[in-house]
Parts: structure tokens; sequence; C-alpha cells
């Protein structure tokens, strides 16, 4: 291979080289190749732009500078929209739109948020969305960044949520520039990769085209049911000049009403819950607002019917006597109308799967029980990816937004309620309230078991962190599975921003960087966010508390480590039982052991207060004080806490 | 890592768990006033607690069997019948997964039941200022 003695004197010189070279190996049949241009890249220790004048310089001079490029007007865009924030790992092919959101648009409304991986920033969008009701924007590089962040936006379409992402893209190929990695970092059709899980997305080629998608794209987006929208910020579109003539115009941002269920739907769905004689109320991702849950609770209040609550929202308050979601089984065997309100997998709420080497089902209803549907989800189904869940024969279908619909659905149940009527729901009520009582006792007796054990118990912990923060206005910012739902069993949820859900699409990494996007949204409105933190989850982008550091974003996170993928520990486990053939090894390849992690260290070098591990119940309360006055001082803090598995 | 399908397999078992227990079968605190009529082995807990440890036990029901409304029920202190624990753990009807007595023997088990005859009491919810 012949090998250049001599590299170019500058930058230019090079570039053409390595055009030339490049067309050469276009033209000539390889062997016949006496250029290798990669063979005369600059190495790392070279500058690449060597601090000397250009000794060909065009015969045209060169524009150095201009006033205001496209991407100027891109901001301007971005601030109509009403976008706080721009969630971003720095990337080249979106360089002028960021340096107009910091320099032009004076960093503010939207503010830049620096963050170290696009998952992380997706996710931070989905965590901020669930509490203020509305996306910030993602900026990401339309090939590697957006690859990056491809999981994170599988999370929040699956939770529909809206999440808004501008990608750079280097369309044009006789303007890529190979110093810069320009050509693996630009691509035919972006969004492509994305295109199953986003709910609308563009590549606008002009200024005007870009606003009135971005507009589009930002109805799309909010529009129930919710989820993430894609547009294509051109690197040509975003860095050349604004014409002199340009007549740019922003178009006019009206969101759509979600829509209603039709009257003669709500007026039966009506009519055949007053007349059952055990309505229930399943909800998973109903409620947007907190007039949603004063809705719903008005609605359950009405019938004096149950509710199941499958936390997808906070949907419904969980001391309320009609709270009967830790009563599953029971209320559903007991329904003869079940009406699933924005009921995600409403199948799996009446059914039990049995994961043994032959699935089977089997329902838990009864098999006359007349059901309800009223969901968006009716409304948007894509095909590839299978989030639709199984299907469920309803009686009666309304495709709309539940809580729109509530409104005359309320109206016409009181209409139908006669005052003998009345008598009969308020036994039905007195009944559910003293099963609550008791599911709630049931749930504080529960808590005590392993209560001075090392390592800590879920139960324990979360008594602990409560003991501490029930005098303030707290934000519960993250995901309760893996730690057996026990805020939602022995907390008192009220409000609508003091429980965000799930991840949606169940990807990991989600919990860590959407818990700092909920703070983020949390600041300004002064309240106290608190995170349950897994151990696994933090693994997958822990810069994100650098980012949280940074900007500082206030939030306690208080780890559940168990030190494993536990859930997948316990799948390898089930394994191994199945197969008869050793049962001591599911913890390869699912447990950190050997050396276990140290996350407050991890922490406290991303400029985060930490502590632990913590292993010792008794010292769990003095370390939640000593984080908790960080956090109060405005900055994140994290306690590590060493925990049982569930 | 991705757990989509372990969430439904929770739920799932959480109610299978929930109804074994609510129903035709033995609640866990009532089993405790029956286990002295049952024949129960001569266990020792200290190798129990091992076993409980190595082979995947406190996965689902916690290392001091506390249970989970997600993975498994409660089983200590007061665990069911000897007889009864043995039956369901050879051969389940609900989600748990099958400990034969080619991976667990039948000694082993004796030992497991006596470590779980061995937890403490907690202290009740009253008690606690915190469950208040």
């Amino acid at each position: 291979m012949a090998k250049s003695k001599k590299l170019p004197a500058g930058r230019r010189d090079f570039l053409k080289s390595v055009v030339a070279g490049a067309a050469t190996l276009a033209a000539a049949p390889a062997e016949a190749s006496p250029a290798q241009p990669v063979e005369e890249r600059p190495s790392p220790a070279m500058p690449l732009m060597p601090p000397m004048i250009e000794s060909d310089p065009p015969a045209d001079a060169e524009v150095l500078t201009l006033d205001r490029s496209g991407s100027d007007f891109m901001v301007d865009i971005i601030k109509s929209l009403g976008i706080e924030y721009v969630c971003s790992v720095a990337g080249s092919s979106f360089r002028a739109l960021h340096e107009s959101v910091i320099n032009y648009g004076g960093n503010k409304d939207p503010e830049f948020i620096s963050c170290c991986h696009e998952e992380s920033s997706v996710a931070m969008g989905h965590g901020y969305a669930k509490i203020e009701g509305k996306p910030l924007c993602i900026f990401a590089h339309g090939t590697v960044g957006l690859q990056h962040a491809a999981m994170a936006i599988y999370n929040a379409y699956c939770d529909r949520v809206p999440v808004y992402i501008v990608i750079g893209n280097n369309l044009d190929a006789t303007k890529r520039d190979s110093a810069y990695g320009e050509w693996p970092h630009s691509v035919q059709d972006a969004a492509a990769m994305v295109r199953d899980y986003v709910k609308w997305d563009d590549a606008p080629i002009s200024l005007s085209h870009f606003a009135e998608s971005a507009v589009r794209a930002y109805k799309i987006a909010m529009t129930p049911p919710m989820a993430p929208v894609l547009l294509v910020a051109d690197s040509e579109l975003q860095e050349n000049p604004i014409p002199a003539d340009a007549a740019l115009h922003i178009p006019k941002l009206t969101l759509a009403a979600p829509p209603q269920g039709d009257s003669g739907s709500v007026a039966e769905a009506a009519r055949m819950l007053v007349q059952a004689q055990n309505p229930l109320i399943v909800v998973d991702r109903y409620a947007r607002t907190q007039a949603g849950i004063d809705l719903l609770v008005e609605l359950a209040e009405t019938l004096q019917a149950p509710v199941i609550d499958q936390a997808g929202r906070m949907n419904f308050p969980t001391r309320h006597p009609l709270n009967q979601s830790s009563r599953r089984g029971a209320v559903v065997a007991n329904a003869d109308v079940i009406m699933g309100l924005e009921a995600t997998d409403f199948w799996n709420a009446l059914n039990t799967m049995h994961d043994q080497v032959n699935r089977t089902s089997r329902p838990i209803m009864k098999s006359d029980a007349k059901l309800i549907s009223i969901t968006t989800g009716d409304l948007y189904t894509k095909a590839n990816y299978q989030d639709f869940y199984r299907y469920t024969g309803v009686d009666l279908a309304m495709a709309a937004d539940a809580e729109a619909t509530l409104p005359s659905l309320i109206e016409e149940t009181k209409r139908l309620i006669t005052a003998d009527r009345k008598q009969a729901l308020k036994d039905r009520g007195a009944k559910l309230a003293s099963a609550h009582d008791r599911a709630l006792e049931q749930a504080r007796t529960d808590a005590t078991y392993a209560w001075d054990a090392s390592p800590v118990s879920t139960g324990r912990l979360c008594a602990e962190v409560w003991n501490q923060i029930k005098n303030e206005d707290w934000s519960l910012v993250s995901i309760l599975r893996h730690f057996s739902w026990w805020p939602l069993r022995l907390w008192p949820f009220e409000k609508q921003y003091q429980y965000i859900g799930t991840q949606g699409g169940g990807g990991i990494g989600y919990n860590a960087p959407a818990s700092i996007g909920a703070a983020l949204a949390n600041k300004k409105h002064g309240r106290f966010s608190v995170s349950i933190q897994d151990d696994g989850d933090l693994l997958f982008a822990p810069a994100v508390l650098w980012t949280a550091a940074h900007h500082r974003i206030p939030i306690l996170s208080v780890m559940h480590n168990n030190r494993a993928y536990h859930e997948e520990l316990m799948h390898v486990q089930r394994m191994a039982n199945r197969h008869n053939r050793g049962i001591d090894r599911a913890g390869i390849g699912t447990t950190f052991e050997d050396p276990t992690m140290d996350f407050a260290k991890l922490a406290q070098s991303m400029g985060v207060y930490a502590e632990g591990p913590i292993t010792d119940p008794n010292e769990v309360a003095p370390a939640l004080r000593r984080a908790i006055a960080v956090v109060k001082r405005g900055e994140p803090a994290l306690l590590d806490v060493v925990t049982q598995p569930r | 890592m991705k757990t989509f399908r372990g969430y439904r397999f929770a739920v799932a078992l959480a109610l299978a768990i929930a109804l074994y227990f609510g129903s035709a079968h033995v609640r866990p605190m009532d089993a405790a006033q029956e286990s002295k009529s049952s024949d129960t082995p001569s266990g020792n807990a200290e190798n129990g607690k091992k076993i409980f440890n190595k082979n995947g036990c406190y996965e689902c029901h916690g290392r001091e069997g506390q249970g989970s409304t997600m993975t498994g029920p409660r089983i200590a202190p007061d665990p069911v019948p000897f007889d009864v624990l043995s039956r369901y753990l050879r051969k389940p009807t609900g989600e748990m997964p099958p400990y034969t007595a080619k991976v667990i023997s039948d000694q082993e088990l004796a030992d497991i039941y006596a470590f779980l005859q061995s937890r403490p009491h907690p202290p009740t919810a009253k008690a606690s200022p915190l469950l208040k």
C-alpha cells in the first residue's frame, strides 16, 4: 500500500486531496488506485486547522459572517410554542440551532440543558411532560444521536407522552465535510428508524415549510393520544442566511379539543352503569390533568363504584374509600358492568396468564359481565410494535378521550339515579369503604415484616422516606413496580403531580433521566421531588446525575439497590427450575456482585451529594434528613440504600 | 433487561398467589396453628438460610421470607404446615416455578423450613410511628 510522505499544507488543500482521492477511487479500478486519502489524515496531535494564512484564497471573497441564519428563525418558532427547555447532547449537525438557542434566544425559554446521552435527553422530556402536561424539545444528531435516543422515544410512544424532537441532518451530499464525519452522520430518511414509534415526522426543505411543520408537529403531539413527534432540521437550512426578501411567518397554534364520546353512547354507558348491581371502573392512562382526577372521583362517588387503578397515571386518590386497587381479583370477580377508561391493557385487568410450560389464561370476571371502554387507543393503532395489547371484546366502545367524556357521562349518570336507588348505592359504598380500610391496614402490617432486616426491606424504606417528606409539597417522580408499589399502598396520593406512572415500553434506563426531567418541571413550582431509583436502571446512563448537578435540579433519589437486574434474575431462575438441571446459577449475568458497585461514589464524582451504601435500616432516617437539607438548597442528592429484592 | 413481559408475569403471579392464599388454601397466619399437627421433619435453620439464598427462594419471597405483592407471598414467620409447603413446592399450581427433589432434597427442604420458622416476629404496625 502506497503511503504519501507529505501532508497538505493547509486544511483546504487537505480537503482537496481527499476529494481528489475519492474521485480517483471512484473512476479507476481498485488495484490502480494510486492514493489512499485515509492515510493522509492528520494525526490526532496535529491541529485540524493549522494557524497559517492560506496561500490560495478563493477569487471571490468568502462570506464570513451573517446577521441572521435559518436557525434563528427556528428558535423563534420554538419560542412561540412555549417550549421551556431543550435537552441535548451537543452535535455538529445542529450546531447552528444550538448556538441560536444560547445566543440569539438568550438561553431562556428554551434553556439548553446539557445532557450526556440522547436516551437521557428524551427520557428527561418524558418525565417533564408528565408533570408539566406539555413537551420540552430534544436536539440530536439525525443518525447516531437518534440511534441513542430510540429506546427512550419508544418508551414515550408506548406511554402516549408528547416529546418534541428536532434532529440535524446534512441532506445535500455536496455540502458534507468529511473532516467532521458528516457523511456517516447523514441519512436519506432520518426519521425512518423511529417512524414506527413517533406519531408524526417531517423533513422540511424551506424555512416556511419548517414553520408550518413545527407548529403542526406540536399540535399533533398534544392531541390525545399524545405521542412523540420528530422534525428534521437540515444543516443548510439551519446555517444559511435568511434571505433579505424572505417573508417568514409563524402559523398560529391552536390545540385540538380532545374527542368526546358521542351522546348516544354516553347515555347507554350511563344506563348500564346505573342499572348494574356491581359496576367497576378500571383506569390506566386516564387522567391528563387534576380536573381528570376530580371528575373520576365525582363519577365514582355518584355511582359508589369501586375503582381499580392500573397506575399508568395519577388517576384516583389512593386513600379514597372507593379505591380498591389492591383488591382487583375480588372486585373484578364481583362486577357485572366494567368500564375501562384509557385502560391500555384492559384484557390483563380481567384475565390472568399462567407462565408455566404451557401458557394458559383464564378470565377472572363473570362470563356475562358487560364491558364498556372509552379510550383514544381506538383512534390510533400501528401494526409493527405490539403495544396495543390483547384484544378485548367489549359491549360498548367509545373511541374518545375518557377525561373529556366524563363530564357528560357524570351528568347523564346523575340524571338516571333515582332516589330509591341512592340508598342501595350508599350501602354498596359503605361496604367498599370498609374493605378499603382493611386493605390499608393489611398494607401496614405487610410493611412490618423484615422491618429490622439488612439489607433494608422495601416496606421499611418506603415508611422511612414518607416520614421525612410528608410535610413537603412532594412529587414522587419514579416508577414503583420494582418497589412492590409500596408508596401507592401506604402514602396518600391526591394531586396530579404526585405520581407520574411507568415508563410505557418497559425499557430500562428510563427512571433516572425521567425522574430528573420531572424534577426539572417541578422546580419552578417549588415542589419537593423524590425518586425511588433502581440500581440497574441507573447503570444505563448514570451521567444524567451530572446534568442534575450542573443545572441545579433539586431531587432526592433514594436507591432501591438490590444489586441485580432482579426481574431478569427471577426469569432465569424460572427457566432453571423448569429445566430441572440446577437452580443455583441464575445469578450469572443478572447480579452485580464481586465487586458490588458504589453508587454514592458514582454520584459524588458527578457533583451530586451522596451517601451510602446504607445497609442498616436504622441509618436510613438520619441520612434522609441530611440529603433532604441538600435538596432544599436546590441541589440533587442521592442515598444508596442496599435493599431487599422487592 | 427489557421487562415488559416480566411485568405481566408479576401481576399474574400476584393475583395467582392472592387467589391461592385467599380462597381454598391455607393462610400463612392460620397455618401456624396447624403446623404442630403436621409431620414436620427436623432441620438445620443455619443451613436452611444458606439454601434459601443460594437456590433463589429469596428472589421472590425476600431474604426474610417477608414476601412481596409483586413476586411471592410472605412465607415467614409462621410458615404454612410443612406438608403443604412441600406439596406446593414440588408441584405448584400457581405461578411459582417447581422445585423438584432433584434440585432440592427433602432434607434441604426441612432445613429451609427450619429457617422460616426461626424468623422473628416483627413489631405490630400500630407500634410503629412510621406506619400510622
